[in-house]
C-alpha cells in the first residue's frame, strides 16, 4: 500500500487529475443538456410545446384585462401574449411590485397538462432600469404589436 | 474640485502603476539594479493614490455634489449619510474604483511588510500586480471615468435602487472586494515564481497569509451576501445559484483549493505546479467573476451596475491576463521540478483529492454558469438553475467530504489508515445513525439526507485531531483547520435542514385573523402606516407564537420609495435557538384582505453560523502562522545580535 511506483508518481497525478476533471465536464454537459430550463414565448410554446413537468421560462406581455386574483387571496391568473399566441398562466405568491397588465414579465414554471402554465416565480421589470434581459428584445419586437392588439 | 482632484490621484496612480513595471522590469532583465529600489516605495505610493481617489469620490457622495454624473445617476440629497456613502460603490464606475483601490492597497501592503520571499521573485510579483493593476486603471480611465461631470447639472439625483437600500450595501461589497481582489496578491506570487523558477516550502509559506487573508474576507463576503439575500428579497432563499453568486463561489472554491496545496508546498514540497497553477486559476476566476456581473451578459437578480457596452473591455482584460498567465505557465511548468513524492494513504493524498474534487465542482459551476451564454450564441435562451447545481456539486461535495473526515487524522507522506480505524469508528457510527434518521424523519428526498446524515458525522470527525492533545498545547493553526471543518459540517446542517423541514403558508387574511406555519401561530394584530427618511410603508404588526407559548412581535413592512419610485417588501425575522420564522407583508386584495407569506425553517440561521466559523477557522489559522513568523524574525535577530557579541 506504501511504496507507489515513485517514478512517474507527477504523470500518474495529472492523469488522474485530468480524468476526474473531464468526467465532471462530461457529467455537467450531460446534466446542463436535461436540465437547462429553455425561454419561450408563447407562440413558440404553442407551436412547439415543452412536456409538461418541464421546468422553463415564459416570457410575453400580461394582456390587459385578463388579471384576475382567486378566492384565496394569494392566487393570480392571468394570459402573457405575444401578438401570435395566448398562455393563461396561474402562479401562486405575492406578485412582484411592477408586475402589471401591459406589462412585460418573465414567468418560470412548467406546463401542466391542460396547457395552463403553473408559474413558481415571476420576474417582472425590476425598475426602469434594471429589464430581464430575455424581455428587452421582446418589447422592441413585439411589444408594438401587443399594444395595438390591446386597445 | 474634489472630483478633479480625485480624477488626479487616479491618473497619478495609473502613472506610477506603470513606472513600478517598468523599474520592476528593467531590474529583472538586469538593466540597472538601482531601479529596482524603488520598486517597493512606488507601490507604497501608487495604493495610496488609489486610495485617496476612492476618498475623493466618497467625499463627492457625502456632498451630494450634483455636478458629477455617478452622483445624479445614483444618488439623492435626502437619502441617509449611511447609502450616500455606500452609494458611491454601489455602481458600476465606483465598485470598478473600489477594486483598483483594494488591488493598488494590496500590492502596497505586500510591499511594506513581505520579506521572506527573495528580492527578485519580490519585484517580478509587485511587477505583475503593477501589471494587472494598468488594466484595470486603464479600464476605469477610458471606460468607466467615476468623475465624469455634468455641464449642466440637474436639481436633484435619480436616488439609489431601493433593494440597495440597506446596512448590507455599506459592508458587502467593500468584504467580497478585499476577498475577490486580495487573490490578486497569489496571483502576483504565481506571476513572480514562475518568471524567477523559484517554487519552494519557503514560497507557499510567504504565499499562504496572503491566500488566508484574501480568503477569509471572501467568506465572509459570501457569507453576508447570502443572508443580505435571504432577507431583502424577501424569496426566503439563501442561494439561487444565480450568476452573480457563482462569481463569488468559483474564486472562493479554487482560494480554498489553492490554501490546501499551499499547506502540502509548504509542509512536504509537493504539489509544485499545482499550487502555482490554482493561484493563477483563483484571481482568474475573480476576473471572470467580475466580467460575468459587470458585463451585463448574464441576467441575474443581483446585478444593480450592469453595462453591456464595458463587456468587450474587461473581456480584452480577461485574455490578456489569464492567457497570458496560462502561456507563461505552459512555458515554464517543465522547468519546475516534480516535488517529493507521497503514498497513496497519506496526508498529501487525501489533500489532493480534495484538489481535484474542489476543482471539480469550480468546473461544474463554472459550465453551468458560462452555459446560458454559449446556448445564446446558438440562438437558444435557457437558463440553469438548482435542478442542475444541487444535484452536480453534490457528486464532489459527498466524496470530498467523506476524505475530509479521514484525511486531517493521517500522517505526511505514507500512513497506514489501520492506524487511525479506531478512531473513524464514532464519525461513521453517527453517520449510519444520522443516516437512519434522516430516512425515517425526510423520506423520499435524498440530497437533505445526504447531508443531515454527513453534517454530524463530519461534525465529530473534524474535531478528532484535537484527540489525545493537551488542550492548551495545540497550535493555532491546528485551531483553525479544526474549527473551520466544523463550520463546514454546521453550515451544512443548516442547508439540509432548510431543505428538509421548511414549512411554507401563503394566505390572504383579514386584520385580527391568524395563520399556522409549523409549530407557529401568527396573527395579524394591525395594520399601520410608516414614514423613513425617503420612503413610506405599510407596516403590519404580527403577533407570533410558538406552540401556544408567549406572543412575540414581528413588523415586516411593505415600503414605497420616492426617489426612484418604487416598492419593496422588507421581511421580518424571529430566531430562536432551534429556527427562523420569515414573514413578508405582500398586497391587499380587493376584497380588504392582506397577503401573508410566512416560513417556519429550523435551523436555517447555522448555514450562516458555519460561514462564520469557516471563516474564524482562517482568522486563527492566519494569526498563528503570522505569529510564528514573527517569532522567527524575532530569533533570527536575536542570533544576529549574539553573533555580532561575540565577534567584538
Amino acid at each position: 500500500m506504501s511504496a507507489v511506483k515513485a517514478k512517474h508518481q507527477r504523470l500518474i497525478l495529472v492523469l488522474i487529475s485530468l480524468v476526474a476533471l473531464i468526467g465532471a465536464g462530461l457529467l455537467a454537459a450531460w446534466a446542463l443538456r436535461n436540465q437547462a430550463s429553455y425561454f419561450y414565448v408563447p407562440a413558440d410554446m404553442v407551436a412547439n410545446p415543452p412536456a409538461p413537468d418541464r421546468a422553463v421560462r415564459l416570457g410575453g406581455m400580461v394582456e390587459s384585462g385578463t388579471l384576475a386574483t382567486a378566492e384565496d387571496g394569494v392566487t393570480v391568473r392571468f394570459v402573457v401574449a405575444d401578438g401570435k399566441a395566448r398562455i393563461p398562466v396561474s402562479f401562486k405568491g405575492i406578485v412582484p411590485d411592477l408586475f402589471k397588465e401591459g406589462s412585460g414579465v418573465v414567468a418560470e414554471g412548467q406546463l401542466d397538462g391542460q396547457g395552463l402554465f403553473i408559474a413558481s416565480n415571476l420576474l417582472a421589470k425590476h425598475d426602469e432600469k434594471y429589464v430581464p434581459r430575455e424581455m428587452k428584445d421582446m418589447t422592441e419586437a413585439q411589444a408594438r404589436q401587443t399594444v395595438k392588439e390591446t386597445r | 474640485m474634489i472630483a478633479e482632484f480625485g480624477l488626479a490621484a487616479l491618473w497619478l496612480a495609473t502613472a506610477l502603476a506603470a513606472l513600478q513595471l517598468l523599474c520592476g522590469a528593467l531590474s529583472l532583465s538586469g538593466r540597472g539594479t538601482g531601479f529596482g529600489q524603488i520598486v517597493r516605495p512606488v507601490a507604497v505610493v501608487q495604493g495610496l493614490l488609489s486610495l485617496t481617489a476612492l476618498i475623493a469620490l466618497i467625499v463627492v457622495f457625502m456632498r451630494t455634489d450634483l455636478s458629477v454624473k455617478l452622483v445624479v445617476e445614483n444618488s439623492h440629497s435626502a437619502k441617509p449619510m449611511m447609502y450616500k456613502i455606500a452609494a458611491a460603490w454601489g455602481n458600476h464606475e465606483g465598485s470598478m474604483l473600489l477594486w483598483v483601490t483594494i488591488m493598488g492597497l494590496a500590492g502596497g501592503f505586500v510591499a511594506l511588510v513581505e520579506r521572506r520571499l527573495p528580492e527578485r521573485t519580490m519585484l517580478a510579483t509587485l511587477a505583475g500586480q503593477a501589471f494587472v493593476s494598468l488594466g484595470f486603471y486603464a479600464f476605469l480611465l477610458l471606460a468607466s471615468n467615476p468623475f465624469a461631470r455634468l455641464v449642466n447639472p440637474p436639481a436633484e439625483g435619480n436616488g439609489l435602487n431601493p433593494l440597495l437600500q440597506d446596512p448590507g450595501l455599506v459592508f458587502h461589497p467593500p468584504t467580497l472586494y478585499v476577498g475577490y481582489v486580495g487573490l490578486s496578491i497569489a496571483f502576483s506570487f504565481a506571476i513572480g515564481a514562475l518568471i524567477t523558477r523559484e517554487v519552494s516550502p519557503a514560497f507557499a509559506r510567504a504565499m499562504r497569509p496572503w491566500v488566508l487573508g484574501a480568503w477569509v474576507f471572501l467568506t465572509l463576503g459570501i457569507t453576508a451576501g447570502s443572508f443580505w439575500a435571504y432577507y431583502e428579497l424577501g424569496w426566503g432563499g439563501w442561494w439561487f445559484w444565480d450568476p452573480v453568486e457563482n462569481a463569488s463561489l468559483m474564486p472562493w472554491l479554487a482560494a480554498t483549493a489553492l490554501l490546501h496545496s499551499a499547506s502540502v508546498l509548504a509542509a512536504r514540497n509537493a504539489l509544485r505546479a499545482w499550487t502555482i497553477m490554482l493561484g493563477v486559476i483563483a484571481f482568474s476566476m475573480s476576473m471572470v467573476g467580475t466580467f460575468i456581473v459587470r458585463s451585463g451578459l448574464l441576467t441575474s437578480v443581483h446585478a444593480f451596475a450592469v453595462d453591456p457596452t464595458r463587456g468587450a473591455f474587461i473581456l480584452a482584460l480577461l485574455a490578456i491576463y489569464i492567457g497570458g498567465a496560462l502561456l507563461l505557465f505552459a512555458l515554464r511548468a517543465g522547468s519546475v521540478t516534480e516535488g517529493e513524492r507521497f503514498a497513496v494513504s497519506s496526508r498529501e493524498s487525501a489533500l489532493v483529492f480534495n484538489n481535484v474534487m474542489l476543482t471539480s465542482i469550480l468546473g461544474i459551476v463554472l459550465m453551468g454558469t458560462l452555459y446560458p451564454l454559449v446556448t445564446e450564441a446558438m440562438g437558444q435562451k435557457v437558463s440553469v438553475g438548482p435542478p442542475y447545481f444541487n444535484p452536480m456539486a453534490a457528486v464532489f461535495v459527498v466524496p470530498m467530504l467523506l476524505v475530509l473526515m479521514v484525511g486531517p487524522l493521517l500522517r505526511w507522506r505514507a500512513d497506514n489508515v489501520g492506524r487511525v480505524r479506531m478512531s473513524l469508528v464514532i464519525p461513521l457510527a453517527v453517520l449510519v445513525i444520522a443516516s437512519i434518521v434522516g430516512i425515517v424523519i425526510a423520506p423520499g428526498k435524498v440530497l437533505p439526507i445526504l447531508g443531515l446524515a454527513l453534517a454530524p458525522a463530519l461534525a465529530v470527525a473534524s474535531l478528532l485531531p484535537l484527540r489525545g492533545r493537551e488542550i492548551r498545547r495545540v497550535r493555532l493553526p491546528t485551531w483553525g483547520m479544526v474549527i473551520a471543518h466544523f463550520g463546514v459540517a454546521v453550515a451544512l446542517f443548516g442547508m439540509a435542514s432548510d431543505s428538509a423541514f421548511t414549512s411554507e403558508k401563503l394566505i390572504a387574511v383579514r386584520v385580527g385573523e391568524a395563520a399556522a406555519v409549523g409549530p407557529w401561530q401568527v396573527t395579524l394584530a394591525t395594520i399601520e402606516p410608516v414614514a423613513g427618511p425617503n420612503w413610506t410603508a405599510l407596516e403590519a404588526d404580527l403577533q407570533a407564537r410558538y406552540s401556544g407559548g408567549a406572543a412575540q412581535m414581528l413588523r415586516p413592512q411593505s415600503r414605497s420609495f420616492w426617489t426612484p419610485p418604487q416598492q419593496t417588501n422588507e421581511s421580518a425575522l424571529l430566531t430562536r435557538w432551534n429556527g427562523q420564522l420569515y414573514t413578508v407583508l405582500g398586497d391587499q386584495t380587493d376584497d380588504g384582505r392582506w397577503q401573508l407569506r410566512l416560513w417556519w425553517k429550523p435551523f436555517v440561521p447555522m448555514i450562516w453560523l458555519g460561514g462564520i466559523l469557516i471563516a474564524l477557522g482562517g482568522i486563527l489559522s492566519l494569526l498563528g502562522r503570522v505569529a510564528s513568523d514573527l517569532r522567527r524574525i524575532v530569533a533570527r535577530g536575536k542570533i544576529a545580535d549574539r553573533r555580532e557579541g561575540t565577534a567584538q
